[in-house]
């Protein structure tokens, strides 16, 4: 016996059932409806009419603050892709699966920024282009464009720190129809992290696609260069809830760890990112 | 299980039956969707004696959306389908799984398990209770049954937590539902690889759940969309109010 989709029973005898149930949401209704049309259509330019007729032109600070971080973020998880597929002569991304998965998520990266500065117009922050950029960030990765290895190290290392970003920013979006997108971004990001990740296992790195740790551990990448993109992973307590052994399950301090990503704090993030970034041009 | 719980699930399956060959009234429905977690007992209770009315299932779930409870509550529904999915793989794993293999899924299983638990603590007498499973689309010797059936879930877990993120009203809820979807993004990703390398954020793909190719964003789906979908692996009626 297969459920029955109680949502078209009520349907049949009320037609009228959303109105009558929750009026007071119609506001929050025609949010979110924007929100589906952007999911499907998903132009720049439909975000940023949405976010015209939902401000009048004018976008709260606080939620422009958040769109041009996550901009800056995108703009330099495209340049450290995009520079690696095309001027990067001295590395080599294998041809084949490696190298269609790393044009796979370069193509993700300028989606968002697009994105985000459609969604943003005049409010966008200025283009970070690759001239500003660093990705041997001071030296700590010198062979970043020339060895495959560090590259996908330091690719693992956006990949979460974008994940845990995204998370960290949530809130100021909250009930917003930009969270959604926002969220949708978020995961995406974590997809590329566990692909990253794999692609890192492929190569000899002892590494799962979700963040492992324990209670002394939280970067499980073994580069201890980037610690700070994994400060604070290791939690095992969630809502004051206590997750290894939860109800007597055998869930492992590890596997609490694993099943819960942390957010990180902006100005960690900008910490992290500020690595990446020529003086001068620093967030 | 005791043996009394046992019967009390089959005597419920045929209410349930009975009820869904009927036609659904207008004031049935409204009992029925007026019951709350908590209060499905009374409203059963009540309905026995209206004669018009069918006998009310004794189970049953009612997600209300009418605040955070409601989305902690649909977010525990799919947390319980995946783990029992999970639980069952773990324990049995296509014997083509390689060691690996099945080390990730006993991960997954827990991870999974954590999940549903940790909804279950953090809604204490606000949780639904137990949902009845079927899986019986689901071939559970075929690995390309199990990643097909993996890749669904999880694909269909981020689609839900994205979409359902903007009705969270409590900034540490929805920085917990955030915390939780990138896991189950990594999940798919890993099990998108499995069935075909490459295909770990295959957005084309995942259009009908919400996904935008040009965006570069995932899937986003509404409550009612992924219960409807979700629907196929639940036995336990699963009643959805102000959403």
């Amino acid at each position: 016996m297969n459920i029955v989709n109680i949502l078209e029973e009520i349907e049949k005898v009320d037609g009228e059932i959303y109105e009558r149930l929750s009026p007071r949401r119609s506001a929050m209704k025609d949010f979110y409806s924007m929100g589906k049309k952007i999911a499907l259509a998903a132009a720049p330019l439909a975000l940023g009419s949405m976010f015209n007729k939902a401000y009048g032109q004018t976008l709260p600070p606080a939620v422009v603050n958040t769109l041009n971080f996550a901009l800056s973020l995108e703009y330099l998880e495209y340049h450290f892709y995009n520079h690696a597929l095309v001027a990067a002569p001295t590395l080599t991304i294998p041809a084949g699966a490696p190298l269609a998965a790393i044009t796979t998520i370069r193509d993700h990266e300028l989606a968002h920024v697009n994105l985000l500065k459609g969604a943003l117009g005049a409010a966008a922050r200025t283009e970070i282009t690759y001239a500003m950029t660093d990705f041997t960030a001071g030296g700590t990765f010198p062979t970043v464009y020339s060895d495959y290895v560090t590259f996908l190290k330091v690719a693992c290392g956006f990949e979460d720190t974008g994940v845990r970003a995204y998370k960290g920013q949530a809130t100021v979006l909250k009930g917003l129809s930009v969270l959604t997108t926002a969220l949708q971004i978020h995961s995406v990001e974590a997809r590329h992290a566990s692909h990253i990740r794999q692609m890192l296992a492929a190569n000899g790195a002892t590494i799962k696609p979700w963040i492992t740790g324990s209670a002394t551990q939280s970067n499980d990448t073994g580069v201890s260069a980037v610690d700070a993109v994994y400060a604070g992973e290791n939690l095992d307590v969630q809502a004051g809830i206590t997750i290894t052994g939860i109800n007597g399950t055998a869930v492992t301090r590890a596997a609490a760890v694993e099943c819960f990503d942390e957010p990180l704090a902006t100005a960690d993030v900008v910490t992290i990112a500020n690595l990446f970034i020529k003086p001068g041009f620093k967030l | 299980m005791t043996m009394k719980n046992n019967e009390l699930e089959t005597k419920s399956e045929l209410q349930d039956e009975r009820l869904f060959n009927s036609t659904v009234g207008r004031r049935s429905f409204l009992q029925y969707a007026g019951a709350s977690a908590a209060g499905i007992a009374l409203v059963a209770a009540g309905c026995r004696k209206d004669r018009n009315f069918p006998a009310v299932p004794s189970t049953g779930a009612t997600l209300d959306f009418k605040d955070d409870f409601g989305v902690l509550n649909y977010a525990y529904a799919l947390e319980q389908l995946e783990a029992a999915f999970y639980v069952r793989v773990a324990s049995a794993p296509p014997s083509s799984f390689s060691t690996a293999q099945k080390a990730y899924f006993q991960d997954i299983q827990f991870h999974e398990v954590a999940h549903r638990e940790f909804f279950k603590n953090a809604l204490g007498t606000a949780a639904i209770g137990s949902l009845e499973v079927d899986f019986s689309t689901i071939d559970f010797t075929s690995a390309t049954s199990v990643l097909g059936a993996a890749m669904a879930f999880e694909d269909l877990g981020v689609a839900a937590y994205n979409g359902a993120g903007v009705r969270i009203k409590t900034d540490a809820y929805l920085v917990l539902a955030g915390k939780i979807v990138s896991v189950e993004a990594r999940h798919a990703a890993y099990i998108r690889d499995i069935i075909s390398n490459g295909t770990f954020a295959d957005l084309n793909s995942l259009t009908s759940l919400g996904a935008s190719v040009a965006g570069g964003l995932d899937a986003a789906l509404t409550p009612d969309k992924v219960l409807a979908i979700a629907g196929k692996y639940v036995k336990t009626k699963i009643n959805v109010i102000n959403l």
